[in-house]
C-alpha cells in the first residue's frame, strides 16, 4: 500500500526541515517531500492540514510487564498503548518475572512484538544490568546486547553497590551501550510513599527525601568521570540531580538524563487527594522541582522525555495509599501534556519536543537515525499541537488505567503513527 | 448548627466554628458522665462498627463507652480476629460490614490517608481514631477540651508539643485544631525527631526543651518509641530522657505556671518522670475522662445531623 500524507506540518531537526509539505510514501520508503505531490494510482490520500508531522517517537522508559504480569499489561496491548500515543518505537524494561537478563527473554518479546498490529511499534528491550536485578552479578551483555538489547537498567531498583555499577559501566560502555541508572539510596527511602517536604509533613506520610536521588547521581558521575563510561538518569525529578548532571556535560561527560512528564506537571501537593494514581517512584516533588525539570529542558541538560509508563490493575491501584504499588501509566498522555505543559507557555518549541521525543533517545539508545526525506524509511509519529481534547482513561488501549490526569484537559493529540510499512491512526 | 462535615477524618482545614461547637457539646457530656446513670438515648438504634487495625486499648474503650453511653451499639472488630490476614482489602471489609446496615464506623489504621480513603467506599459516617502518623482528630479535641478547662481559652495560649513529632498523628492534629483556634504552637524534640518544613504549618520549632518551656503555658508530652533507636533517630533513651524528659527540676525552673498533659500511655521515667504525671502540674488523667465526653460529642453531632 502506498500513501500520501497532504498538507501536514513536516518538522525535523536532523534535516532542519519545517513547513507545509506532502510526503509520499511507497512500500515503506519516502518516495518524496514536497508541494502538491502527485499520487500514483491506488495511493491511500489523508489529509493533514494543521497536523505535525514528525520522526516517530521514541518512548524509552516503558514497562510492558510482559512476561510475568500480563494482569497489568501485555506486549499486544502496551504496544497499542504506544501507537495510541504516538510512539513508533518503546523500550521496555527489565523487571518483569523473570527479569529481562537472558537472550531468550528478548528473542520473545521483540517476536511478539512483531505480530502486534503487523509490528506498527518497534519494541526495543532495556535488558537487567545484573542477574535477576539482584544488584550483585553481571548480566550477560555481550549476549543481550546481540539479541537486541539496546541498553542496560535494574529499573524498579537502582544499581546500588559502587563497585557492581562500576564494572557495569565499563562492560557496557565497551559495548558502546548506556547504563541507564534508577537513581535511587534505598537505605534513604525505606517505607516511603512520597517526596519529603512540607506536604508530607502535613500528610504524615512516611516520606523519601530528594537526596536520596541526588547521591546516587553524584556518586555515578564520578564513576563516569573516573571509568568513562555512556550513563543515563532515568525519571530524574530533583533539582539537585540536574544541577548535577548539566556540570556533567559541562565537564564533557557522556552523561544523559530524562523526564517524565508527570515530574514536570505535577507536585507533591497532588498527593493531598490520597489518589494513588499520585504515587510513583520517583514521587512527586515540590514547585522548585518542576521549576528546575523545565529549566533543564529548557536548556538542555534534560535529553529526553520519556513516560516511565508503569501499568497497574484497578485492584492493585484500589488500597490505602501507603500500600499501593508505584506508577503510572503513561503513553497516551505524553503528547498532550508535553505540548499543554512545555510547547504552550514557551518552554520547548516543537522542533525541540520533537528532538527530546525522538532524536535525543534514539542517539542514546544508538538506533537508527530517523529523517524525513525522500528514500528514508517512513517511521513518522503524527499529532495535533492545537487539538483540545479531555483525558478518559477509560479510553485508553492500556490495558491498566491508573492515571492520575484523568479528566484534565489537554492541547496536543496524537493522531497516528507510520512504520515498517504500516499506517496507525487512532 | 451542624457540623460542616458528615465525618470527622482530620483537624486539618476544619473551620473554627465546628471545634467550639464539638467542645461545646462535650461540656454537656461531661455532665452527663458526672450523673449517676451515665446514659442518654442520643443514638438508640443507630450501630457504631469499632473498626480497629491496630492496638489500641485507650482509644477503644473510651470509643465503646461514648457509643453505649449515647445507647448505639457497637460492635468491635479488631485486626487479630479480622478477614485482614486472609488478605480482603479495605475496601472489602468496609463495605461487607456496611451491607449490615451499620450507621458510623470508628477507624483506627495504621496507614495515613487510610480514613479519608474509608470515607470515599463507605456511606456510612467516618470518625477517623488514628491513621498512621496523620491525624488523630479526638485526641486532639479532648487535648484541647482539657486545655480550655484548665486555662478558659485557647485563644493565644502557648501549647508545646514535646517528643517524636514527626512519627505522631496526635501532634499533627493538635497543631490544625490548636492552631485554628488561636493558641500558639511549638514544637520540640531532637532534630531527627521534626519533620520537614513544620514550621510552615505556623509552629516553632525548638530543639532545647528548657527554651522550648521558657514561653509555654501547656506541655504536651508525647510517648517515644522504643524502636526508634533502630533507624537512628535517637542514640539512647537514656539520652533521651536527660535531653528531654519532663521533670519537677525542669518545670521548677520555668518562670510560669506549666500545666502537663501526656496523650498516653505513658513511658515512666523516660518522656515523663513520674513524680510530674502524678503530680499537680499532670492533667493526664483529666484527659481521660474528657476523651470520653469529647467522643460523645463527636458521635452525637455526626450521628444525628442525618
Amino acid at each position: 500500500m502506498n500513501y500520501l500524507l497532504k498538507n501536514g506540518r513536516v518538522i525535523d531537526p536532523l534535516t532542519d526541515h519545517d513547513g507545509i509539505a506532502d510526503i509520499l510514501i511507497v512500500d515503506g520508503r519516502i518516495e518524496a517531500v514536497g508541494k502538491n505531490l502527485k499520487a500514483p494510482a491506488g495511493t491511500e490520500q489523508h489529509d493533514l492540514t494543521g497536523v505535525v508531522v514528525a520522526p516517530g517517537f521514541t518512548d524509552m522508559h516503558v514497562h510492558l510487564r510482559e512476561p510475568g504480569f500480563e494482569h497489568k499489561e501485555t506486549i499486544e496491548t502496551g504496544c497499542h498503548s504506544a501507537a495510541a500515543g504516538g510512539f513508533t518505537a518503546v523500550c521496555c524494561m527489565p523487571n518483569t518475572q523473570p527479569a529481562i537478563d537472558d537472550p531468550s527473554i528478548i528473542r520473545m518479546i521483540i517476536e511478539r512484538a512483531k505480530k502486534v498490529h503487523q509490528g506498527v511499534v518497534d519494541v526495543y528491550p532495556v535488558a537487567a544490568v545484573t542477574k535477576d536485578r539482584n544488584g550483585k552479578l553481571l548480566a550477560p551483555m555481550i549476549e543481550l546486547a546481540g539479541a537486541g538489547a539496546v541498553a542496560f537498567t535494574d529499573d524498579g531498583a537502582p544499581v546500588a553497590d559502587a563497585e557492581v555499577m562500576r564494572r557495569a559501566l565499563e562492560y557496557a560502555g565497551m559495548l558502546r551501550k548506556t547504563v541507564i541508572q534508577h537513581a535511587e539510596e534505598t537505605s534513604m527511602t525505606k517505607g516511603g510513599a512520597m517526596s519529603e517536604g512540607f506536604v508530607s509533613t502535613a500528610l504524615g506520610m512516611p516520606a523519601m527525601p530528594r537526596a536520596a536521588e541526588d547521591v546516587i547521581v553524584a556518586r555515578d558521575i564520578h564513576l563516569v568521570r573516573s571509568f568513562a563510561a555512556q550513563y543515563h538518569v532515568a525519571h530524574i525529578s530533583t533539582r539537585g540531580a540536574v544541577d548535577l548532571v548539566r556540570t556533567a556535560k559541562r565537564d564533557g561527560l557522556s552523561v544523559t538524563c530524562e523526564v517524565t512528564p508527570h515530574h514536570f506537571t505535577l507536585t507533591d501537593e497532588a498527593v493531598r487527594s490520597f489518589d494513588t494514581n499520585t504515587k510513583m517512584n520517583p514521587p512527586l516533588r515540590s514547585a522548585d522541582d518542576v521549576e528546575a525539570m523545565k529549566e533543564g529542558l529548557r536548556d538542555g541538560t534534560i535529553d529526553v522525555i520519556a513516560t516511565d509508563h508503569a501499568p497497574h490493575s484497578y485492584d492493585e491501584k484500589e488500597v490505602e495509599y501507603v500500600y499501593a504499588p508505584f506508577g503510572i501509566v503513561g503513553l497516551e498522555t505524553s503528547i498532550g501534556l508535553s505540548v499543554s505543559e512545555l510547547v504552550l507557555p514557551g518552554i520547548l518549541t516543537i522542533a525541540q519536543l520533537i528532538e527530546k521525543c525522538s532524536v535525543n533517545p534514539r542517539k542514546i539508545l544508538g538506533l537508527p537515525e530517523l529523517r524525513i526525506e525522500p528514500g528514508a524509511r517512513a517511521n513518522l509519529t503524527l499529532f495535533d499541537p492545537a487539538k483540545e481534547w479531555i483525558v478518559d482513561t477509560q479510553k485508553f488501549k492500556s490495558k491498566s488505567k491508573n492515571s492520575p490526569f484523568h479528566g484534565r484537559t489537554l492541547t496536543g493529540k496524537p493522531l497516528g503513527i507510520f512504520n515498517n510499512g504500516v499506517l496507525f491512526l487512532s | 448548627m451542624p457540623l460542616s462535615s458528615r465525618h470527622l477524618l482530620g483537624l486539618d482545614g476544619i473551620p473554627s466554628d465546628d471545634i467550639k461547637l464539638i467542645l461545646d457539646t462535650a461540656t454537656s457530656f461531661r455532665e452527663v458522665l458526672e450523673r449517676p446513670i451515665k446514659k442518654v438515648p442520643s443514638l438508640q438504634g443507630k450501630t457504631v462498627v469499632n473498626l480497629f487495625f491496630e492496638n489500641s486499648t485507650r482509644t477503644r474503650i473510651s470509643f465503646e463507652l461514648a457509643e453505649r453511653r449515647l445507647s448505639a451499639d457497637p460492635v468491635n472488630m479488631s485486626a487479630d480476629a479480622s478477614s485482614v490476614r486472609k488478605g480482603e482489602t479495605l475496601k472489602d471489609t468496609a463495605r461487607n460490614i456496611e451491607m449490615m446496615k451499620i450507621d458510623m464506623v470508628v477507624m483506627r489504621h495504621a496507614a495515613a490517608g487510610a480514613a479519608h480513603y474509608l470515607s470515599q467506599v463507605v456511606r456510612a459516617n467516618v470518625i477517623n481514631a488514628g491513621d498512621g502518623a496523620h491525624e488523630h482528630p479526638t485526641q486532639a479535641l479532648l487535648d484541647m477540651y482539657t486545655i480550655r478547662e484548665k486555662l478558659g481559652t485557647l485563644q493565644d495560649v502557648n501549647i508545646c508539643i514535646v517528643g517524636d513529632i514527626a512519627h505522631s498523628r496526635v501532634a499533627l492534629s493538635n497543631i490544625y485544631g490548636l492552631r485554628a483556634m488561636g493558641a500558639k504552637v511549638s514544637v520540640c524534640g531532637p532534630r531527627t525527631l521534626i519533620p520537614a518544613e513544620i514550621d510552615r504549618l505556623g509552629v516553632r520549632v525548638h530543639y532545647d526543651l528548657d527554651e522550648a518551656m521558657a514561653g509555654a503555658d501547656v506541655l504536651n508530652v508525647l510517648r517515644i518509641q522504643l524502636e526508634r533507636q533502630d533507624r537512628c533517630f535517637l542514640p539512647t533513651l537514656r539520652e533521651y530522657s536527660q535531653a528531654y524528659g519532663v521533670t519537677p527540676e525542669r518545670l521548677a525552673r520555668a518562670k510560669r505556671p506549666i500545666v502537663v498533659m501526656h496523650p498516653g500511655p505513658i513511658n515512666r521515667g523516660v518522656e515523663i518522670s513520674a513524680d510530674v504525671a502524678d503530680g499537680e502540674h499532670s492533667l493526664i488523667l483529666q484527659q481521660v475522662l474528657n476523651g470520653v465526653a469529647v467522643r460523645m460529642s463527636v458521635l452525637y453531632l455526626l450521628g444525628t445531623a442525618n
